[in-house]
């Protein structure tokens, strides 16, 4: 039941119906997130904390003394090879780890001021500042793609024309609204693959989060909807700031601001994306990033 | 973002009560089983006895009405036989849908109607063994080996599924290896399949075994109710079912009494039946 | 054979069994067919001969005169089984209300909220419910059940007086009863396929639901529940099969009347308690004994129905699930889960 970090080893197959995407030049819409409100400026965005953060299986010790910031409002991609331990840092952060029995973590992981494993603190409702995104597109089956946007909403009680906005606009932002505005009802799983991603997203952040973690939320998909995927990340890092683990080192230096390179469960070296690639300090980060391994 | 973030202390509400409210359901599920126990073993442990064991209902109006020998001894009797005939018989259907029928239109069928018997209530067999063997005075009226008949029916589909599940379980890699070694299909069935199935089929068995001893139903129509001691299959006999039964409605203290003691015999053969199965299935080379 | 005689077509005879070596292969093929094609014509030859005994109740008071008409009067060789159709399926009905309910939070409990060292031990207590013959239901029914229930019954219909079909004088046997022992009795098997549908669930539902900020609850409720309807109907519905047909429990305690009670602690009969309750003096008399086998049709017939309506429900279910799990045989429709339970 560990969730293996090396996900492009999984089936990766998506079961929904051979559908491609809706995309004539004529049809190609980009994600407008004008009506989220405006970019976060100087000083608003969110940081993420990581300080000391250990976590295991049982007894098995899988991330050792990772300390990292993930500064606002910009993507950090998080790279490495199988088994690293990059799924497992952001399943600390909105602390989806220990939801697997037998898993469990210490250390610090600071929201702005709030550490997130304070005891005081409601796991269920910092789940709501810090949204997922998975690998493998997982809108809910039995819902339609309305329903599968406002899931996270219903649950706070939002209702009525309030709801209906807010699903209209997440829609908007993630860049699905035309393919989908005459269908709403329909269910949510008779997307394409690409599709059902971003209708994830939109779910994601109907909610107004204010992180955006992602793991490997592309490898399930063939390369247009990947690229879409991208194109929307590039806008949304505007509004929430991201963190992206992916096996696909190109991948990483398309979308990403900084870069950390994880090994064994430990953070070897983070820097600037151009930097990492280009003039890695640590001869493991060097290895990895010319292929050697991994 | 200094504050603690909280959800509504309504959602909060909801999700506990609703939680104490699926543990609660859970506890009230187990008190059926609790008094159940509780009172087979506060009135009918107190019936075992040396007398209990080794004396025969005897039918008398007045003074200790007797114990359940006969009835323990016709249960074993009768169930041995349903037994050799369902195990044999449900091995051999599930053998023939996992190695030869597999997906076939005629093995989908028998599925099918294997599935359909598992449904039937268990009084319609004991109907159809009425009126094909009795209606028909083949062999006399009431017998011990009717009542097997009609218990084997009503265990066979047990036997069949269960044994089916488990022969699957058995890998096709084991069983290609044999027959790449030039050993005749007939062989790696008997030689390979049924090994590594065993201990599966034995908790299948065993499971089947247990459910066909209790049941009362079919033996009313088949055996019929009796109280003396016999081996003789070809006559009627007690069993422990029949004679709670019969029991039970008693206007006189002793003879409900009895009833519960039955009860209890019935109930703990039964467990202990259910346990050997665990462990075999414990102990089982397979998934 | 040579050891390097090259194999040409001439020689490929030496490499063929021959007929003899391949007996045994045939016989067994040939000889488990046999077994299955026996099973298949046993139900046929089961049914038709069903249908021909009953058919002379059939004729005399027609087939619906049968089934619909209330009137079970044996001294006056009159039968009418309506009496018995209302018990079996209001007996069944309440079975259903109270038992699935029940089931379903037990499953949902067992694999979402318990202590995961509790797990086992209380699955174990819950599937040996299952474990009790029906006879020793039937007692525990009668005599402890009836009795101990009797006060709260009588209190319960003078207090709710004014609701249609509480009010009345409690004897002991009932309906009701029949119906919360049968609740009892299903309550194994519904909670074993809910248990097996809900642990189906893929993860990567429950983890969506649970990103988003929901409580355990809330997960269940979106994520868990809607996946698994389906198949927690299938389950029902094998246990309202169960409950149509079981016999000596319901007899024990359902006070053998053969009318249509307007009172759920009146009593009633049902068309398995008939048929075991009456056989001794019927079956000597053919026009009873051809009644009361008709019971034994309709009762079979009832339930053929549906299981073949279940097994179809959680086959869509089992469907669902096989393309998410890639297939592993002996889901749910399969032996091992049903007859850990004793179906």
């Amino acid at each position: 039941m560990i969730p293996s970090d090396d996900h492009s080893k999984e089936s990766t197959a998506v079961s929904t119906p051979n559908k491609t995407e809706q995309g004539s030049p004529a049809h190609e819409e980009a994600p407008d997130l004008s009506s989220l409100g405006a970019p976060k400026a100087e000083g608003e965005g969110h940081t993420i904390i990581l300080d000391d953060l250990n976590a295991y299986y049982g007894k098995m010790q899988v991330l050792k003394h990772v300390t990292l910031t993930f500064p606002a409002n910009e993507v950090t991609a998080i790279i490495g090879p199988s088994g690293s331990g990059k799924s497992t840092v952001v399943r600390c952060i909105n602390r989806m780890h220990e939801e697997i029995p037998g898993a469990w973590a210490e250390g610090r992981v600071k929201l702005d001021e709030l550490d997130v494993y304070d005891p005081e603190v409601d796991v269920t409702a910092v789940r709501r500042l810090i949204g997922m995104v998975f690998q493998k597109p997982n809108p809910f089956p039995t819902m339609s793609i309305f329903d599968n946007v406002a899931a996270g909403m219903r649950l706070t009680g939002t209702r009525g024309e309030n709801l209906r906005e807010r699903v209209h606009r997440a829609l908007r932002a993630v860049g699905l609204w035309g393919e989908v505005k005459n269908r709403l009802d329909k269910p949510g799983i008779g997307l394409s693959g690409g599709q059902q991603q971003r209708l994830c997203i939109a779910r994601t952040i109907a909610v107004e989060p204010e992180v955006i973690l992602m793991d490997e939320p592309a490898s399930a998909l063939d390369p247009i909807a990947t690229l879409k995927v991208e194109e929307l990340i590039a806008e949304l890092k505007q509004r929430y700031t991201i963190v992206i683990v992916t096996h696909n080192m190109q991948q990483a230096g398309r979308v990403s601001d900084t870069t950390a390179f994880m090994l064994d469960g430990e953070l070897i070296e983070h820097a600037p994306t151009s930097e990492l690639f280009t003039a890695p300090k640590d001869e493991r980060t060097e290895r990895y990033v010319t292929g050697k391994f991994g | 973002m200094t504050e603690i973030p909280r959800i509504s202390a309504g959602r909060r509400r909801k999700d506990k009560f609703m939680r104490a409210l699926l543990g609660v359901a859970t506890a009230v599920a187990l008190v059926p089983l609790v008094l159940i126990i509780y009172y087979l073993i506060y009135k009918g442990a107190g019936q075992w006895s040396g007398r209990f064991f080794t004396t025969d209902p005897n039918g008398n109006f007045l003074g200790y009405p007797g114990g359940i020998r006969s009835a323990i001894l016709g249960t074993v009797e009768i169930v041995a036989l349903a037994t050799a005939i369902s195990v044999p018989l449900g091995i051999g259907v599930a053998l023939y849908l996992v190695e030869y029928g597999k997906k076939s239109l005629f093995a989908n069928v028998i599925r099918y109607f294997v599935d359909v018997m598992t449904g039937v209530p268990s009084i319609v067999f004991g109907l159809f063994i009425y009126i094909v063997l009795i209606v028909s005075h083949v062999g006399g009226n009431f017998t011990g080996w009717k009542g097997s008949v009609a218990l084997a029916l009503l265990m066979l589909p047990i036997v069949a599924r269960s044994a089916e599940v488990v022969l699957n379980l058995v890998p096709t890699d084991l069983r290609e290896a044999a027959l790449a070694l030039g050993a005749p299909r007939w062989r790696v069935v008997t030689r390979v399949v049924l090994p590594t199935a065993a201990s599966g089929l034995v908790t299948g068995s065993l499971l089947a075994i247990a459910r066909g001893a209790g049941e009362t139903a079919p033996l009313l129509f088949t055996v019929g109710v009796a109280n003396g001691l016999t081996f003789n299959l070809s006559q009627q006999m007690n069993t422990l079912p029949t004679q709670i039964f019969t029991d039970v409605t008693s206007p006189r203290d002793a003879i409900v009494a009895r009833a519960w003691g039955a009860a209890v015999t019935l109930v703990a053969m039964i467990l202990i039946l259910n346990l050997i199965a665990r462990a075999a299935q414990r102990r089982s080379r397979l998934a | 054979m040579e050891a390097h005689t090259p194999v040409s077509g001439g020689d490929r005879q030496a490499l063929e069994r021959s007929p003899l070596a391949r007996l045994p292969d045939q016989i067994m093929k040939w000889g488990l067919l046999g077994v299955s094609v026996a099973v298949l014509a046993l139900i046929a030859f089961f049914f038709i001969e069903l249908i021909d005994q009953s058919s002379l109740a059939f004729n005399r008071f027609g087939v619906f005169g049968f089934v619909f008409h209330n009137r079970w009067i044996p001294s006056r060789l009159v039968f009418g089984a309506a009496a018995m159709l209302f018990g079996t399926a209001v007996t069944s009905a309440i079975a259903l209300i109270i038992g699935v309910p029940v089931a379903v939070a037990t499953a949902l409990y067992l694999t979402e909220l318990s202590p995961q060292r509790a797990r086992v031990p209380l699955t174990i207590l819950v599937d040996l419910l299952a474990a009790v013959p029906s006879v020793v239901y039937g007692l525990w029914g009668y005599l402890f059940l009836i009795p101990k229930l009797k006060p709260a019954e009588q209190w319960f219909a003078d207090t709710f007086s004014f609701i249609p079909y509480v009010s009345g004088h409690v004897a002991g046997p009932s309906i009701f009863i029949a119906g919360l022992i049968l609740a009892i009795m299903i309550l194994p098997i519904v909670s074993a396929i809910s248990r097996e549908v809900i642990s189906t669930v893929p993860s990567e539902h429950r983890e969506a639901a649970l990103a988003l900020g929901a409580t355990r609850w809330e997960m269940i409720r979106m994520a868990v529940l809607p996946y698994s309807r389906p198949g927690i109907t299938g389950g029902a519905m094998l246990g309202l099969g169960r409950a149509l047909g079981e016999t000596i429990a319901v007899l024990l305690v359902i006070g053998d009347d053969p009318a249509i009670s307007h009172f759920i602690f009146g009593q009633g009969y049902s068309l398995a308690a008939v048929i075991a309750n009456e056989f001794g003096e019927g079956s000597n008399i053919p026009i009873y004994r051809s009644a009361l086998l008709a019971c034994g049709l309709v009762l079979f017939v009832l339930t053929l129905f549906v299981n073949g309506f279940a097994r179809a429900y959680v086959l869509r279910g089992e469907r669902r699930m096989f393309r998410h799990r890639g297939g592993h045989s002996g889901a749910i429709g399969g032996g091992e889960v049903e007859a850990a339970v004793g179906v």
